[in-house]
This record gives C-alpha cells, sequence and structure tokens, in this order.
C-alpha cells in the first residue's frame, strides 16, 4: 500500500463541508414537511374520491415508488426542460425528494388511517364537529402517532437520498464533496469525512425522534 | 448555406434494445446483489439476535453505518478505495460488493426483526418438545419470523433493485447509465426518461403488487 493520505485539505475545507450539510438538512427537513402535507392529501384522496382524481393520485404513489429516485430527480431536472421548464438545482431537489416522500409516506398514512376506527370519526361528527375539524382535531393526529416511527424513516430516508443532489449539480454535503474532490483530486479523503458527516447527521435525526416522541407521547 | 454536421440523431427502434439489454444488466446486478446479500443478511441477522450485548457493541454499530450512509457515498469511497489497497475492481465488481454489503445490512435488521417477532414462550415450547436449536430455528422461527417480515424483505428487495441505478455513477452502464448515453445522443429527454421509467416500473410494480396481494391473503 504506498499511498499517501492528505487530510489537511480535507479539514481546512471542513467549515464549507459543514455550511453543506446544513444545506442538506434544510432540504430534507422542507421535503418532508412538504412530503407529509401532500401524502396526507394523496392518502385521503384515494381512500374518499372516486375517477380522475383518484387515478392521478395512485399514479403518483405507484410511480414514487417504483422507479428509482435518481430517475425522479433527473425527470424533474431534465425531463421538464424539454417543455422548457428550467428550475434550479435546489428546487429540482427539492422536488423530487417531496415527489418521493408524498408517494412513500401516503402509503403509510393510508395504513394509519385504516387503523383508526370508524367509530372515532362517527363519534367526533356526532358532537358537532365538521369534518375538516374532525380530520384535523381527532383523525389526523392518531394517524400521525401511528406514523411516527416510519415518518422517521423516511425522514433520514430523505437525507440519504438528497445526496443524489451531487448528479443535478447541486452544491449540498454530496455536491460540495464532490467539488472539492475533483479540485484536489484527494476524493477518498473527502467522501471519507462526508460519509462521517452523514452519519453523524442520521444520528442526530434518529436521537432527535427519539428525545421528541419521549416529549410527543406522554400519555 | 454551409453543410452542417449533425451529432444527434433521433430515437430508433435499435435503441430499445440497447435499453433492454441495459435492463437485463440491471436485473443481473440487483439479481446476485439481493440474493447473496440475503443469505448474508439472513446469517448476520441470526447473528445479531444471538449475541446479545456483544453483538450490539460491534456487529450492529458496523451494519448500521451501511444504512446511515448514502448509497452513493459508499459507492465513490470503495470505488476509490480499493485501488489504494491494491485491489483492481471494474465498475460492476465495486458496484457489486457495495450492493451486496448495503443490501446484507438492511437485511439483517429485517430478519433480527422477525427472529423477534417469534415470542420467547414459543420457542421454549419448541425446545421442551425435544427440537433442537436448529429444528427450533427451522420449524418454528423460521416460518413465523418470514411471515412476519416478508413484506418488509421485499421492500428492502426493490430497493436494492431501484439503487442499483446509483452504480451508473461507477460507469457501470445499467438502465440508468444507458438512458443518460441515450439522451446525451438523441437529445429526446423525456421520451427517454419515460421510456426507461417505464422499464423501471416494469420490474419494480409486479412483484410489489403480488407481495401486498400475499400480505393481505396471509392477514385472513
Amino acid at each position: 500500500m504506498n499511498y499517501n493520505f492528505h487530510w489537511r485539505p480535507v479539514f481546512k475545507d471542513l467549515p464549507d463541508l459543514l455550511d453543506a450539510a446544513l444545506l442538506t438538512l434544510e432540504v430534507a427537513a422542507l421535503s418532508m414537511i412538504l412530503g407529509v402535507l401532500i401524502g396526507l392529501g394523496l392518502s385521503l384522496i384515494r381512500i374518499h374520491m372516486k375517477g380522475p382524481v383518484k387515478w392521478f393520485a395512485t399514479a403518483w404513489v405507484e410511480l414514487a415508488r417504483n422507479t428509482p429516485a435518481l430517475l425522479q430527480l433527473f425527470f424533474f431536472g431534465f425531463g421538464l426542460g424539454a417543455f422548457g421548464i428550467h428550475f434550479s438545482p435546489y428546487l429540482i431537489v427539492l422536488m423530487g425528494l417531496t415527489f418521493n416522500n408524498a408517494g412513500y409516506l401516503s402509503e403509510n398514512f393510508r395504513g394509519g388511517f385504516n387503523a383508526i376506527p370508524d367509530t372515532q370519526m362517527r363519534a367526533s361528527r356526532s358532537l358537532g364537529m365538521t369534518a375538516f375539524q374532525a380530520y384535523t382535531r381527532i383523525i389526523i393526529p392518531q394517524v400521525l402517532r401511528i406514523v411516527y416511527h416510519p415518518m422517521t424513516n423516511q425522514m433520514v430516508w430523505a437525507v440519504l437520498m438528497s445526496s443524489l443532489g451531487m448528479l443535478v449539480g447541486f452544491r449540498e454535503l454530496s455536491g460540495e464533496t464532490q467539488f472539492f474532490a475533483s479540485k484536489t483530486f484527494r476524493i477518498f479523503e473527502y467522501f471519507a469525512v462526508t460519509a462521517v458527516i452523514y452519519y453523524f447527521i442520521v444520528k442526530i435525526i434518529l436521537g432527535a425522534s427519539r428525545l421528541l416522541a419521549i416529549r410527543l407521547f406522554r400519555y | 448555406m454551409q453543410p452542417t454536421a449533425t451529432f444527434f440523431s433521433g430515437f430508433s427502434p435499435n435503441d430499445l434494445l440497447f435499453l433492454g439489454g441495459a435492463a437485463l444488466r440491471t436485473l443481473w446486478i440487483s439479481l446476485l446483489a439481493i440474493s447473496i446479500g440475503s443469505l448474508m443478511g439472513i446469517i448476520f441477522g441470526w447473528a445479531l439476535s444471538v449475541s446479545g450485548v456483544a453483538g450490539s457493541f460491534t456487529l450492529a454499530p458496523f451494519l448500521d453505518i451501511f444504512r446511515s450512509v448514502p448509497l452513493i457515498i459508499q459507492l465513490v469511497l470503495f470505488f476509490n478505495f480499493a485501488p489504494i489497497i491494491g485491489l483492481k475492481l471494474d465498475p460492476f465488481e465495486a458496484g457489486l460488493i457495495v450492493l451486496l454489503v448495503y443490501t446484507s445490512a438492511n437485511v439483517a435488521n429485517v430478519v433480527r426483526g422477525g427472529i423477534e417477532a417469534v415470542g420467547e414462550p414459543m420457542r421454549r415450547a419448541a425446545r421442551s418438545l425435544g427440537m433442537t436449536y436448529w429444528q427450533d430455528l427451522r420449524y418454528v422461527v423460521w416460518p413465523i419470523g418470514l411471515r412476519a417480515v416478508f413484506p418488509a424483505w421485499v421492500g428492502v428487495a426493490l430497493g436494492v433493485m431501484k439503487d442499483s441505478a446509483l452504480v451508473s455513477v461507477l460507469g457501470y452502464v445499467e438502465l440508468l447509465k444507458a438512458s443518460q448515453i441515450l439522451v446525451t445522443r438523441t437529445q429526446e429527454t423525456i421520451l427517454i426518461l419515460a421510456i426507461v421509467g417505464a422499464f423501471y416500473f416494469a420490474l419494480s410494480y409486479p412483484v410489489s403488487y403480488y407481495a401486498s396481494r400475499l400480505e393481505k391473503r396471509w392477514s385472513q
């Protein structure tokens, strides 16, 4: 093994990498928030609606779940370019991740909705709540509790998937790493440090979600 | 008027054959990764479930690394690390090794869940009926655990099939890389992405549909 590791340039660029890591977290968190909202909508549509709207929701979910995330990113990045629609790399990654998250989460939510007995809905309606109130105050909080663990997993997935941004020119953690790596040719060193950063991001998310669970599910 | 050279040519039926070949390569690398990776995962998962505290401080954190670092980083890292220790790997081999380890780490987690899904009283009952440890694993834990985690395993397997698209980063010409080559030549992005999407969908959807049917039948 006659290879000299050069860690110094990596540590010199570490602040930039950590900034990029924040960008990774930001895009993943945003895509999760949007994904939860859209996912809820999609699962409600699939439960209650008929006709084209339902087909649209079903198509969304099945496409998101049965094609690679990278292909979805390419679609938003390059595919829409065929129609003259161009987005910034940030938006491409955000939309790709949101599309994917919404699809996966919607399937989780559907299971969650099915687990809530119908009597809950009837009870809240007979107490004089509107359907909207019943959903936002009674049903959805319980669903979110049921799918809390899958949602945490999905958040981790969103962080890991955001690394695909490097292939559409987005300078989040992976993109920034690739940028520095191609500048210095210390590919292994840079990516090793990035792997460590990702590991800690994931650990922090899981730890935070565990703490949050203690706070949220006291009763 | 100057004659202009054309660098681009349209999408032709021949390219479908090219994509078909690439789809077979995607299928090949993911079948290898899923089958061998699952076997390794079963062994790791069993080891996790029997090793107790020792395992949770050694094997578990080790496997956890592969589930906490993006696959694309693992691929780039390994592909650039192999030459350092003197291994000459082509993109297929490097990609396959990373996918194998990634699959086994995920399957190990699933398998551990399956083994833990079988209650301790049931296993004690099996042993008191005179079954050996391996008979207990084979005839009690396996059938019950399999039912509990089969959907999760299908999810992992399909995930690996889709994630095999990332091996394109190393230069292995599978489905996604093939689509990029064609897009560069034909400039017909949306058409080719749609076709490739349809290929992936055709590989993935039947399996997930069948698995959810099976899950429903088992849960009755």
